[in-house]
């Protein structure tokens, strides 16, 4: 549904994107990651035919952004990242003026439909301008999902928003996401790995990893890293663990801790365990430390060399 | 055809919420009546002085030179500035219907100014004898409208330029100034080439022409290549935001 091949795009002298390529589905929730200024509002912008890539080749539904941009935005529904409202309209009026500029049918029932789908069916009648954050965020949203788009792209649909708004909207997003294509941004990683059929992690211009949220932090954590604990001292335990087949990098930590990592496919851990109880030892903990997607994009998005990461 | 009607809509409706407009329209009507009212008194004082409808429409259009520009400053600038220009102009419409709509919705409100100010006529038919020039009126309110037209349009398209309302208003006051007044003065001064500079200045088309009652094809052109203009450099300014 969304086909993007070589897109750049310069503002002025700066480019804010370098030859980004991706795809995304029907039916997938494409999450959107990377920092502030990474380039994530400028491809959505581009994708909602907002603004004209300045190369590359970019297909919404079928349809290239620069040559048929009315057909893309006919099939697009955006929810920008300040959200667009009119605050001295009432809700159902703003989506009515949105239906009809849409050239929605039935435009009055399918704006009230819209905001009964975000839960704002009793303040339908109330000026935005009276709305909270969160109330606000799911007018957009409802704007962006009143002409039943194919494709919808959502920048940080869950800024600003109370923790039980934040699950209706990711449930709302996930059940939206079943049989259309969803492109949304967050800097929330957990909401990307909630609900994300595919992470793109984006770092000034680039796209520095593209996976699912498993995939992304096997593919990292290549190397099984385990913490282990004992009772007492463990001085000259770090040196007679390193002597075990399959272990490397063996680090004794300052709160007493060990850890270690083995290769994958040499899972050394029975070892592992089986000497320090030999050695006499009181084993207290033994985990494997998984690295988080937050810890995953912190590695990513670090410097501009950790692009070679991701190839 | 369609998104221009919706956009003009929502732009006609804007203007009943908003407090600008209000003022706008207030100040206008009032200052307006109390010089209507003035005419009445002196021409019931001075027998033989017979008010016609073009005195008042002079007055009319020099305070829609001021008062326009206030009204379409926000049009487009205030979209950039609360974001909702993105919804616009991600919405299937194209540029032109945009700034085409916005237009005609602010026009529509100036004729509605200009509309209720259709009592003046109305109560100087019954103080006056003979009657009313009707053919004159017609032509006054002609003028009216197609001058507020080109008002609007100009006003709509530096608003679409600019970003920041008080710098629209100041640009769009400045360009009509100019059309009023400033461009022909080399007119007078030019010992050739005058023309030109005489055609190019407002009152040519609208205080000696159709505000006195004469009609020629060329005041036409002039007011809908204004409009034109306007709405042009709209749509390119639009455009080239995008690209920007």
């Amino acid at each position: 549904m969304i086909q993007v091949n070589g897109l750049i795009k310069d503002y002025g002298a700066r480019r804010a994107l370098n030859a980004i390529s991706f795809n995304a589905n029907q039916g997938e929730i494409v999450g959107f990651l990377g920092p502030n200024g990474a380039g994530k509002t400028t491809t959505m912008r581009i994708l909602t035919g907002y603004m004209p890539p300045t190369e590359g080749e970019v297909t919404v539904a079928g349809y290239d952004v620069v040559e048929d941009s009315l057909e893309v935005r006919k099939r697009v529904g955006y929810l920008p990242e300040t959200v667009p409202l009119y605050n001295d309209m009432s809700a159902l009026d703003y989506l009515k003026f949105m239906a009809d500029l849409r050239h929605v049918p039935d435009a009055e029932e399918r704006a009230a439909e819209a905001l009964e789908s975000v839960n704002l069916g009793e303040r339908a009648n109330s000026f935005i301008g009276s709305f909270s954050k969160g109330m606000r965020q799911r007018v957009g949203l409802a704007q962006a999902l009143l002409h039943r788009p194919e494709v919808i792209i959502l920048d940080e649909p869950t800024i600003g928003l109370d923790p039980s708004q934040v699950v209706e909207i990711r449930e709302l997003i996930r059940a939206i996401g079943k049989d259309r294509t969803v492109l949304f941004s967050t800097h929330i990683l957990s909401e990307a790995q909630q609900i994300c059929d595919r992470v793109l992690i984006i770092n000034k211009g680039k796209i520095v990893a593209e996976d699912t949220p498993e995939n992304l932090q096997a593919r990292l954590t290549g190397a099984q890293r385990i913490i282990l604990r004992v009772r007492g001292e463990s001085d000259d335990l770090p040196a007679k663990i390193k002597k075990i087949k399959g272990v490397q990098d063996v680090e004794a930590k300052s709160d007493g801790s060990i850890e270690f990592e083995f290769a994958s496919g040499q899972d050394s851990r029975p070892q592992v365990a089986r000497a320090v109880v030999q050695e006499g030892y009181d084993l207290l903990e033994f985990r494997p430390v998984g690295m988080s997607l937050e810890e995953i994009f912190l590695e990513l998005t670090r410097d501009t060399s950790s692009g070679k990461k991701s190839s | 055809m369609r998104n221009i009607w919706t956009i003009a809509r929502r732009e006609y409706d804007q203007y009943f919420i908003s407090p600008i407009a209000y003022v706008v329209a207030v100040a206008l009507l009032f200052i307006l009546g109390g010089y209507f009212a003035f005419l009445l008194v002196y021409a019931n004082q001075n027998f033989g002085f017979v008010p016609d409808v073009n005195v008042i429409n002079d007055l009319f259009a020099f305070l829609l030179l001021l008062s326009i520009p206030a009204l379409t400053m926000r049009v487009l600038a205030d979209e950039t500035r609360t974001g909702t220009i993105e919804l616009l102009l991600t919405a299937p419409v194209r540029d032109f219907e945009l700034v085409a709509g916005k237009w005609l919705g602010s026009f529509l409100f100036v004729l509605t100014l200009i509309l209720v100010t259709g009592i003046y006529p109305l109560i100087l038919r019954s103080q006056v004898t003979p009657g009313l020039d009707w053919k004159l009126m017609l032509s006054s309110y002609l003028g009216l409208i197609l001058l507020s037209a080109a008002f609007v349009a100009i006003g709509v398209g530096l608003s679409a330029v600019f970003s920041n309302q008080v710098t629209a208003f100041i640009t769009t006051i400045a360009v009509l100034i100019t059309l009023w007044w400033l461009i022909g003065i080399p007119a007078n001064v030019l010992p050739t080439g005058g023309e030109f500079f005489r055609y190019m200045q407002l009152n040519t088309h609208f205080a000696n022409a159709l505000n006195a009652g004469n009609l020629e094809l060329s005041n036409l052109v002039y007011f809908f290549s204004l409009i034109a203009i306007g709405l042009f450099t709209g749509t390119v300014a639009i455009e080239v935001r995008r690209w920007k």
